[in-house]
């Protein structure tokens, strides 16, 4: 089995700790979102959708990392603990829950802050710098609506976002908020709760699988030195036309 | 079962279509989204996310459409033809891949051209953001097949023509110029049943979906404020 990634994105991490917590045996393989290798040649015969998390399981392939999440959980679901994607109706109606609604909360609005807040540091805005200003506090505020939302709905008094034990959801949620909190932006302050919680995911993850997985962003809030000094590759600046705009 | 919706809105649709074609009995709780009535204290206690679809099966409040079909799914398969969420792990794996990468894509985009102005320079940019979108679901996810997910419909073609019905409502024509996926909307609409397939699409196909008394009134704050999350 092989695993197309960059540690950079966070679909990327929780699929790459969900299979290494698990011993799911795999074959790391790179695609260096920086480099803009998931516009290649080689990776488009993998991945016509040119995204990351790509899993190719024999000659399945699949994208979209809930997907694979999901796949891998039932795929071995007889040697693994249940509480991961549980059997039962409801618990993994919940879990599923969680899965469908952060796409467009947490992991937008957390895409959103990241970017502007990297970006804007080596991408020349169009705008003033005034207004990408403006345009920051209040992605940072409508992020800050969303982790309410995980910490008081989805989280609320149990120990994890699903029940009494780590899910696929959790780490998908860590995998998310980490990208925001990279970029300087601090989700724990005032969230006393949600501070466990995320404690609670290290521990259950392990300290050195969690600080594995996020190496990549926690240096340099993601962007490696040689764009620092290169510039933003074109297809940075596409991309934050298209989500900015 | 209660189910609380507004046609209005693409997860409904879905939830909809997939209920009444399954004979899912069902009570229809209507969230009259124009209104502004998922602001309202009584559906505030339903669900403090204030968003439809909502299902409540008994004492289970469940929010997401996707979730809300994988239950659905899950809960009658004993009954329900295997195709609309199949047991085999590679077929299931096909249909959570699509309902996974809708959200952020077809959903997305084609929401994004039904709420914004038409002809403003917005638009242009989010219909021509759609249309490379659109290009996806027919090159990668339908392909040669039928169906999105192979030879019969699953979970992955309702939401789909739920979703692309929006941006159609406000006059764009993604189908033109791609005679596969005409093809596919109609096979969708047949095995859905021409009946229900309207049904579900009536609130949409009326005015472009923005009913009469809001033209008089004038967009409510809450719609001003989903304009400016959106589009800022």
């Amino acid at each position: 089995m092989e695993l197309y990634l960059d540690l950079r994105s966070q679909p990327c991490r929780s699929v790459f700790m969900f299979a290494k917590l698990n011993a799911i045996p795999f074959d790391f393989k790179l695609v260096d979102l920086a480099k803009g290798e998931q516009y290649g040649e080689e990776f488009g015969k993998i991945s016509p959708v040119r995204k990351v998390p790509v899993m190719k399981d024999g000659d399945f392939v699949l994208t979209e990392s809930v997907a694979i999440l999901q796949y891998l959980a039932e795929k071995h679901a007889s040697r693994l603990p249940d509480h991961w994607y549980p059997a039962d109706l409801r618990q993994r109606a919940r879990v599923n829950e969680y899965l469908s609604w952060q796409q467009m909360n947490l992991r937008a609005h957390g895409s959103k802050v990241f970017l502007l807040k990297v970006g804007r540091r080596h991408y020349p805005f169009n705008t003033s710098l005034s207004t990408s200003a403006l345009y920051v506090r209040v992605f940072v505020e409508e992020l800050s609506q969303t982790v309410d939302v995980l910490d008081k709905y989805f989280l609320g008094e149990k120990l994890f976002l699903c029940g009494a034990s780590i899910s696929l959801a959790d780490l998908v949620a860590v995998a998310e908020i980490m990208q925001p909190v990279s970029s300087g932006v601090d989700v724990f302050s005032g969230r006393p709760k949600l501070s466990a919680w995320c404690e609670r995911v290290k521990k259950e993850v392990g300290v050195a699988l969690f600080d594995e997985a996020n190496a990549a962003i926690m240096t340099s809030g993601g962007v490696p030195q040689s764009l620092r000094e290169a510039g933003l590759p074109q297809i940075f600046k596409d991309k934050f036309k298209k989500t900015f705009l």
